[in-house]
């Protein structure tokens, strides 16, 4: 069945599309970068640690993370109106659920570390490539973090195991349809950080999907830290 | 008191319980207390449930209107979940724009609801592109006591399957006075259940009351529905600050299915 089954782009089913990854995109910010899965196009800047107003929402005993994601209007086929959407909303949640368990802020009090994730350009994965972004501009503006975050969707198109769905594949329709798993992970760990799910996958397969991510996640690393490496150098 | 947050003196007492696999009610760790259900909340909704897990009370409506198809999906009808949680239900709730929870409940159980494709949208097409059936889950909790969601999840499903579709008047708007037989078109004994699991420390555990929920640090929610014989993880969301590892994911995928079957045979007569 595997030796049939092709992919639409005609990756192998445990290929990446292109990854690609960028740090220092913006200069105004403390930290930013941009990662690319593929057609899918994600920026991401950090400001702070600053001062947090309203001072109510302050936590005396560390500062907090807060996290923007959004689409660019144009960056997907109808027009997306500007400003938060539920969608967005949870992401957002999401995104910063992902990468706080590798932030230390106990040492900045009543601060706030603002993450702004933005898509360019939406081909599927904007979430997960939003977090990679996030997590090298969050090293970038010099946080002290854990680890890095790597992320990535794995997935389901029919029966077959694949990994980094694109468009095409996530709106498949035969069969069982199409299985979006996106993850994240605190990098050379077996924690996971983020774990959404939409589809039909059977419980037994979820092992498997799993240990997809994890290679996957082992390559982003290895992107991840020659970007962090070439930024350092110039 | 009912108002006040966990103390730090408090969660190190449950997470020393909860890691000997001991609850202050008795239970074992995945133990759901008692569920009950009653049908028929409000005979203005197409359909209703009420859902006791202990003592979270939660009921849910369906209403059912006339609309527009989505122009990527111009052969099928809509489905809506939303969720209002009450300042009724809990010192926690409070009025004003929804918080995070409050987005996130609905989506939750719309996604559960989703992925299982328990309802037949593509049988709720009055006029394909023009005029379609919009299914609207209204949930709304009465007390929450803890594990709102699955609850919540467990209504709506329980509603949707006592829905009447109303009857159209010859201008093609529904007729409320009419009484209709006709049920909502439902794939057979396909639904969804889901499960949330919460952590605290090395702990995980089921179903906990508002007390134990808001000692954890993160839980995670899953929609698992049965198709034939073959067990189907539909939707799948953790929230929270901390992690989980790949052994604790696996030993869900072990007691999903168990805890779908020990539900489904318990409120067999509702599903």
């Amino acid at each position: 069945m595997t030796e049939k089954f092709k992919r639409p782009s005609g990756r192998a089913l445990t290929e990446m599309r292109p990854i690609s990854a960028k740090v220092g995109v913006v200069p105004n910010a403390d930290g930013s970068a941009m990662f690319a899965f593929g057609n899918t196009i994600a920026i991401a800047a950090v400001y702070g640690p600053r001062q947090l107003h309203p001072q109510h929402m302050q936590d005396p005993a560390a500062g907090i993370l807060r996290v923007n994601y959004d689409l660019l209007s144009f960056s997907v086929s109808e027009r997306k109106k500007p400003g938060p959407s539920r969608r967005s909303q949870e992401i957002s949640k999401m995104t910063e659920w992902a990468l706080s368990p590798v932030l230390d802020l106990e040492n900045f009090p009543n601060t706030v570390i603002d993450v702004q994730i933005y898509i360019l350009q939406a081909d599927a994965g904007t979430r997960t490539a939003g977090i990679n972004a996030a997590s090298l501009a969050l090293a970038h503006a010099g946080i002290p973090m854990k680890n890095l975050v790597c992320s990535v969707a794995v997935g389901k198109q029919d029966a077959e195991l694949i990994v980094d769905l694109d468009k095409e594949e996530e709106d498949y329709r035969e069969g069982e349809g199409a299985t979006d798993f996106p993850i994240a992970k605190i990098a050379n760990t077996d924690q996971f950080t983020l774990i959404q799910l939409d589809g039909k996958i059977q419980p037994e397969r979820v092992k498997e999907a799993l240990n997809l991510a994890n290679k996957a996640c082992e390559q982003i690393y290895e992107v991840q830290k020659k970007a962090l490496k070439e930024v350092i150098e110039q | 008191m009912s108002s006040m947050e966990a103390s730090d003196l408090t969660i190190d007492t449950f997470r020393k319980m909860f890691e000997s696999g001991k609850r202050f009610d008795s239970r074992d760790l995945n133990e759901f207390r008692d569920i009950k259900v009653s049908l028929d909340v409000s005979n203005k909704a197409e359909g209703s449930a009420r859902v006791l897990i202990g003592k979270t009370d939660v009921v849910v409506g369906v209403k059912m209107q006339i609309g527009e198809p989505y122009p990527d999906s111009p052969d099928k009808g809509n489905l809506m979940v939303s969720g209002d949680m009450l300042p009724l239900a809990s010192p926690r709730f409070e009025m004003g724009p929804p918080n995070f929870y409050a987005i996130e409940l609905p989506r939750l159980v719309d996604r559960a609801i989703r992925g299982s494709e328990m309802i037949e949208l593509s049988k709720l097409v009055v006029k394909e592109g023009e005029k379609v059936w919009t299914v609207i889950i209204d949930i709304y909790p009465i007390n929450d006591d803890g594990n709102l969601i699955d609850a919540a999840t467990l209504g709506a499903i329980i509603a949707l399957k006592n829905t009447i579709v109303p009857v159209l008047d010859k201008e093609g708007k529904i007729d409320y006075d009419k009484k209709s037989k006709e049920k909502l078109p439902l794939l057979k004994d396909v639904f969804p259940i889901s499960f949330t699991f919460y952590k605290l420390g090395n702990a995980v555990l089921m179903d906990p009351t508002r007390e134990e929920a808001e000692t954890c640090e993160v839980r995670i929610t899953l929609g698992i529905s049965r198709w034939e014989k073959q067990y189907l993880i539909n939707s799948c969301q953790k929230s929270g600050k901390s992690t989980f590892t790949q052994e604790e994911i696996e030993k869900m995928m072990k007691i999903l299915p168990e805890k779908f079957e020990e539900i489904s045979e318990k409120l067999k007569k509702f599903l």
